[in-house]
């Protein structure tokens, strides 16, 4: 049996004061997968995340991350996390940032550097590693924190709408970015967003969910795309983006179109 | 015009109005002295007016130090422990209203009185609470995204304070600090106006008044100030250096 880098069984989630954010969620998720949750706001997919990265308990169902249950994926620092907002800590540097997982976790000093070094140049921030996070944009700022989210080269990567925040532009280099860091590191990445082009580009499989409560209305598989030209003009990619669109407004898959 | 200009005029002109109210008018030097005096009796009592500064200023800082790191711990384990936290938050909010300097007598029958200890006890008292205060707010400033990522990292909550909470709480201290250090030497002053060891800036001053050597009285009182503002800026200079190393604030 091959082991599921995450593997959500019934799961469900009511807040204190009722409101019930989840309900009766599964999902397995393969190792090197790119899966992505999209859904309207209140559909409870950063709460999904948060509850595989073990930020939130689930009131029901079960967890676990490379066969191990999410505290213990957790403590044993099995996922890297980014959010919507990159997090840096303003008063320490570019490097120092990145750093900052392998000092928490005791890391020699020389192969700090050296890991540093390997991740600044994986997204392609060498020349500011010197920089404070205030000197940067706010794209690059993003790149730190993945760079940051992969220091220990975990075999899950967890996104919370990591590029909410950016302009199209920016958006689409760091999508192209991710895609290789991803290819490159061989982890999974659960990826949460609700932009539909985002998912259908990025994802092998994009998870569609419904609000109140949250709950998994469809899971499509997205072919790869036409190799010539760029992709996001191909024919492939707008089926997958109107299959997509179907299912988050509720409509029938025909799932033979898809497949 | 230069920054420095207007301040400067103007304290020469009030020095100049000051100078030829007591010497044309003739106000009696018990009432206000003139500068030229107080000048007079700064220069001649030089070497007393340093000593008598290097011990009130020695007091203070002693009291400064002690008074800044006990209140930064106390910060630190307030925000981490509920308990110290509700016992500790209603005494500070408290203790601004007390003039804590009153506790000068009482300190100095509790311990000996031919020391420096009760002193510099009252000045640790006057530095803990704004500390306190300001390093508990800066220190509970943690943005959600920076809680999520070190839960994420497991670290414990001591870890949590020194990688996150106290770096970000910086300038928060120094906001206590900038109104403690001159506060230190005004506790310092005062303490002395009760007895105890005559070395000091405050016991200089009761004593020069008590002999009616007015002008005397202000050239000590002029030396306090000299060390009220040394401390102030000297903080001034420890939160430039502390914070040469991050980004500028920008103000709008």
């Amino acid at each position: 049996m091959t082991e599921y880098a995450v593997l959500v069984e019934g799961v469900g989630k009511t807040f204190d004061g009722g409101v019930t954010a989840l309900e009766d969620v599964s999902l397995a998720i393969a190792p090197g997968e790119f899966v992505s949750l999209i859904g309207p706001s209140g559909c409870g997919k950063s709460t999904l995340l948060r509850i595989v990265a073990d930020l939130e308990q689930p009131t029901s169902g079960s967890v676990s991350v490379f066969g191990l249950s999410a505290r213990r994926a957790r403590v044993e620092q099995k996922y890297g996390i980014a959010f919507q907002q990159a997090g840096l800590l303003d008063w320490r540097t570019v490097q120092s940032n990145v750093a900052l997982p392998l000092e928490l976790h005791k890391v020699p000093k020389r192969q700090r550097a050296e890991r540093v070094r390997e991740l600044l140049n994986l997204v392609g921030l060498t020349d500011f590693a010197e920089k404070f996070p205030s000197q940067l944009s706010g794209g690059m700022q993003q790149r730190v924190a993945i760079a940051r989210a992969l220091a220990r080269t975990p075999g899950l990567l967890l996104m919370d709408e990591p590029f909410g925040a950016l302009d199209e532009m920016t958006r689409e280099k760091m999508q192209n970015d991710l895609l290789r860091i991803a290819e490159e590191s061989s982890a999974a990445v659960v990826f949460v967003t609700h932009s539909i082009p985002e998912a259908v580009y990025l994802s092998d499989r994009v998870v569609v969910m419904s609000p109140r409560p949250g709950r998994i209305v469809d899971t499509l598989t997205i072919d790869s795309f036409d190799a010539n030209g760029d992709p996001r003009e191909s024919a492939e990619f707008f089926a997958s983006i109107t299959a997509v669109r179907d299912a988050l407004h509720g409509r029938t898959v025909r799932s033979a179109d898809l497949r | 015009m230069k920054l420095w200009l207007p301040p400067v005029v103007f304290g020469a002109a009030a020095l100049a109005l000051w100078q030829l109210l007591t010497v044309v008018a003739g106000v009696p030097s018990f009432l206000l002295p003139s500068p030229s005096a107080i000048a007079e009796q700064f220069v001649r009592n030089l070497g007393n007016i340093g000593s008598a500064s290097l011990a009130t200023g020695t007091n203070a800082l002693v009291g400064l130090i002690a008074g800044a790191v006990l209140g930064l711990l106390a910060a630190m384990v307030a925000v981490r422990l509920r308990v110290v936290d509700e016992l500790l938050t209603p005494l500070a909010a408290g203790a601004a209203a007390v003039p804590i300097v009153a506790l000068a007598p009482v300190f100095n029958s509790m311990f000996s009185s031919t020391t420096d200890l009760p002193r510099r006890l009252v000045v640790t008292i006057v530095v803990f609470f704004p500390v306190f205060v300001s390093a508990a707010k800066g220190l509970r400033q943690v943005s959600a995204v920076h809680h999520d990522l070190m839960t994420s990292y497991a670290v414990g909550g001591w870890q949590f304070t020194r990688i996150v909470r106290l770096p970000s709480a910086v300038p928060h201290i120094f906001t206590g600090l900038r109104v403690a250090a001159p506060n230190a030497v005004i506790a310092a002053i005062i303490c002395e106006y009760f007895g105890g060891l005559q070395n000091g800036l405050g016991s200089r001053i009761t004593s020069a008044a008590a002999n009616t050597a007015y002008p005397r009285a202000w050239a000590y009182v002029m030396g306090a100030i000299a060390v009220g503002l040394l401390f102030f800026v000297v903080v001034l200079l420890l939160e430039k250096l502390v914070s040469r190393r991050r980004p500028q604030e920008r103000w709008i």
